[in-house]
């Protein structure tokens, strides 16, 4: 299993990142209390009846700037959407792929938060507050128009799996960082999705958005410089 | 679901991952299903879930059952009727893209002049076809399944009716123009994408002909490496061999290039940039073969160097595809699945399970793996299962130095082609026949072991005597084949492609597909030993190169060398990485430059990012 982290790292940053737990969990919403580290998480999701008649589930998430959201109302239905997976804490490719994202974001100039939509979901719901988000949007410079959420652990979880940032291989799926690589783009009126390595160069990303907006004809994305 | 290994229907092949108990049932589903089907939710298929970790993974139940051997294949696969692109005289094809008559944006096509001497085709300087992609809306996979919607490439037979993925039949020294209308509905919902890049797999075809990924291409949108949109593009496909700047066209050359480097069975599917696997599902693939003097398709051929092998209704093209359909028969594909969808339906040339009436007397059949991700190991076995012996001749379309007699296996990896002779002179009239895979796969990494008695995809019955008696032969000897010198493979520099799994995609070399920019330039006229890793236990990767074959010089297995089999010591274009195998093979590039692509063919792996761009530069 070449080039996947396996579980070991994963052990080691939950617990680095056990000392933050609290810290971050103070000023939550109410509604966002289920947290929870073991499997019961997991149990919870199987009952969940009203999730089954969209791909995607309606759940609660939180974005940055503290604003309850349905995922699949507010974030996905009828949109053309770009959708990665991260956390704050995440020193690997973390960082590049959110950069990379930024670029994407400066070429989509005007149409982001109009005609495309920009999600970064955090893998890290237990540490990664809407504050927490917020300031890591302000470090790093992102503009309005690109949401970062968080939310109940088992909600997160359900979404990861929904949007395809999983593996079947049961350790390479536990470790956070292997879900980091890549972004979902997709165009729900038209039921057609895709995808684009995070590290790809900004503008393979790009040309990928363009082919599922509908308004732009031509795909090419001049490099943002 | 049974169970038994005493039945070979389709349905009996389990594709759930052992171990994988699924838990209590959810009516959890994937709304594109429902789309497809307008089915209610109350009518939808059980989807499982299994235990822990994969608990939210979405488990495909089986595809329904079907009753074998309900459907006849056509006795004849007919070639494809030309259309004269000169009655028009704004749509004459032209080295220049005609974008002021709603061609796409293509380069213009190189050698042009060198090939008609004016920038406009002239009265038969070429055969010329048009293609039209469109939607059919009432393909029967299987009569226990209701009509459904696919996508193919429409020509026309002789006699004006519509040809849905129809084989061509091109001819060494006689140019091809392909005209592909995209007519596909913008407003498709589901997977597949209606802007289509058309790759003629193995031609030795100049880059803007090619089927690069980034030269998508509908009405409405152009990819990222054409430069506006249209409503058809024309391909060029100049039927030359390779190797035409060193072996030019002359009086003892009359077709130009290396007559050793002769191609044979060829197809054509769509290579939309991150959408292959999926519209390559919805049906985009066809058949095109190219004969010369010496495998001239004419088994009454007077020319004592002509091999006349089977040939006309005897010279069979079989496709084979992997396909997965909901509890209503509907044929899914998961676009949101980092694994994409793994069929447990094959069909062959479209049909599931269907019967091929066969003359008592020899065939050539074209194998085809069509993919999008399942490797096959095909045995043609009696009633009885036993295994029968045929004739190996050509892999990847190439005809092999000589045939491999006595054989019982064609294994073919996405892409991969085997022909093979059979002959049914040897059997009672009334025997039956089947071809039946016995390689044993459960998702889309890579195949299993191999394990008797196999799923049975077709079925032959030998129902009459041949109208004439059988003259084909299957000589001694095929087609020459020139292998790279000691000095030509001691002064080739050596390229290194790791083929691994990344941040939960697929790199090459550690880098995700690029198409703006080459990571490799190759001069015109270079020679190059390329070694392709796959350093991981845990996945195959089917390795296409475009453009240029390749001859395998090492295999190696766990870092120790392993011989290459009898059938790949020919020209390859698809080279299968097993798990923590290596290859090492000669590449020339020769004749046009250009941009040009490798990937691994799992289409699923190639759609997650398994592709780079190398290009050819004067």
């Amino acid at each position: 299993m070449n080039k996947e982290k396996t579980n070991m790292n994963t052990r080691r940053e939950i617990l680095a990142g056990m000392g933050l737990a609290t810290l971050g969990l103070i000023g939550l919403n109410t509604a966002w209390k289920k947290l929870s580290l073991d499997d019961t998480a997991l149990n919870a999701i199987e009952n969940r009846a009203a999730l089954a008649t969209t791909q995607f589930p309606n759940v609660t998430l939180y974005t940055h700037e503290g604003e309850a959201v349905k995922f699949y109302d507010d974030l996905i239905r009828d949109k053309v959407v770009a959708i990665n997976m991260m956390y704050a804490q995440c020193a690997g490719i973390c960082p590049k792929a959110t950069a990379n994202l930024l670029q994407v974001q400066e070429m989509l100039g005007e149409r982001a938060g109009r005609d495309v939509f920009m999600y970064s979901i955090t893998l890290q719901p237990e540490l990664d507050t809407p504050r927490g988000l917020r300031q890591y949007t302000e470090r790093y410079g992102i503009k309005s128009g690109w949401k970062f959420l968080t939310g109940a652990p088992e909600d997160i979880e359900l979404v990861r799996y929904r949007l395809g940032f999983f593996d079947s291989d049961a350790k390479v799926d536990d470790v956070k960082e292997n879900h980091t690589g890549m972004v979902r783009i997709g165009n729900d009126a038209l039921n057609r999705w895709s995808m684009a390595a995070s590290l790809s160069e900004p503008n393979q990303i790009m040309a990928t958005i363009n082919h599922l907006d509908p308004k732009i004809v031509h795909t090419f994305a001049d490099k943002y410089s | 679901m049974k169970h038994s290994e005493d039945d070979f229907k389709q349905d009996t092949i389990h594709d759930m991952p052992e171990g994988s108990t699924p838990d209590a049932p959810s009516n959890e589903s994937r709304r594109s299903f429902f789309k497809t089907t307008g089915a209610t939710i109350l009518a939808a298929p059980l989807v499982l879930t299994s235990r822990k970790s994969e608990a939210q993974a979405i488990i495909l139940p089986p595809s329904p059952p079907t009753t074998p051997w309900l459907e006849e294949l056509p006795e004849t696969v007919e070639p494809v009727a030309q259309t004269d692109l000169l009655t028009d005289s704004y749509l004459i094809p032209q080295g220049e893209a005609n974008t002021l008559y709603d061609e796409c944006g293509r380069d213009k096509h190189q050698r042009w002049a060198d090939f008609f001497g004016n920038p406009q085709l002239q009265y038969d300087q070429a055969d010329t076809y048009e293609l039209r992609a469109e939607e059919v809306m009432d393909h029967v996979f299987h009569p226990d399944y209701p009509p459904q919607l696919v996508w193919n490439y429409i020509g026309k037979f002789e006699n004006g009716d519509p040809y849905p993925n129809p084989t061509f039949h091109a001819r060494y020294g006689r140019p091809v123009i392909v005209r592909l209308y995209n007519e596909l509905p913008d407003n498709h919902v589901g997977f597949g994408t209606p802007e289509i890049s058309m790759h003629l797999h193995n031609l030795h075809t100049p880059s803007e002909s090619d089927g690069f990924p980034g030269d998508y291409f509908s009405q409405t949108k152009s990819g990222p490496t054409l430069s506006g949109p249209g409503k058809y593009k024309d391909q060029f496909y100049p039927n030359v061999y390779a190797g035409l700047d060193d072996f030019p066209k002359g009086p003892n050359n009359p077709v130009g290039g290396d007559k050793r480097e002769a191609l044979g069975t060829l197809w054509y599917h769509d290579h939309c940039l991150d959408f292959t696997a999926s519209n390559a599902s919805r049906g985009l693939a066809g058949f095109y073969l190219i004969y010369d003097a010496l495998d001239s398709g004419d088994e009454h051929d007077p020319n004592p160097a002509a091999l006349r092998l089977p040939s006309g209704p005897y010279d069979y093209p079989l496709a084979f595809q992997d396909k997965r359909f909901d509890a209503n028969g509907i044929q899914i594909f998961d676009q949101l699945s980092p694994e994409g969808t793994f069929g447990d339906k094959i069909t062959v040339n479209g049909k599931i399970e269907p019967v091929l009436k066969v003359a008592r007397r020899k065939y050539r059949f074209r194998l085809l793996n069509a993919g999008p991700s399942r490797f096959y190991q095909f045995h043609l076995v009696n009633e009885a299962n036993q295994v029968q012996s045929f004739i190996y001749i050509s892999n990847d379309g190439n005809l092999l130095p000589k045939p491999l007699l006595n054989q019982f296996k064609v294994h073919l990896g996405v892409a991969e082609r085997g022909d093979i002779v059979v002959d049914f002179s040897k059997y009672a009239l009334g025997t039956e026949l089947y071809l039946a895979n016995r390689l044993i796969q459960t998702d889309t990494r890579g195949p299993g072991n191999v394990r008797a008695p196999g799923m049975r995809v077709l079925k032959f019955i030998i129902d009459r005597e041949p109208s004439e008696p059988d003259v084909s032969r299957v000589p001694s000897t095929l087609r020459p084949i020139r292998r790279p010198t000691l000095a030509e493979i001691a002064a080739a520099p050596v390229r290194t492609w790791i083929f691994s799994r990344k941040n939960s995609m697929w790199s090459i070399n550690d880098k995700f597909v690029d198409v703006n920019s080459p990571a490799a330039r190759i001069a015109a006229g270079g020679m190059e030993i390329w070694e392709l890793q796959n350093p991981s236990g845990g996945w195959s990767h089917p390795v296409h190169i475009h453009f240029e074959e390749g001859h395998i010089l090492k295999r190696f297995k766990n870092g120790v060398e392993v011989p290459v089999p009898a059938h790949e010591k020919g020209r390859k274009d698809v080279y299968v990485l097993g798990p923590s195998e290596s290859i090492r093979l000669f590449m020339r590039f020769r004749d046009f430059p250009g941009k040009y692509v490798m990937h691994c063919h799992n289409m699923i792996h190639e759609d997650h990012a398994m592709m780079v761009r190398w290009d050819i530069v004067v």
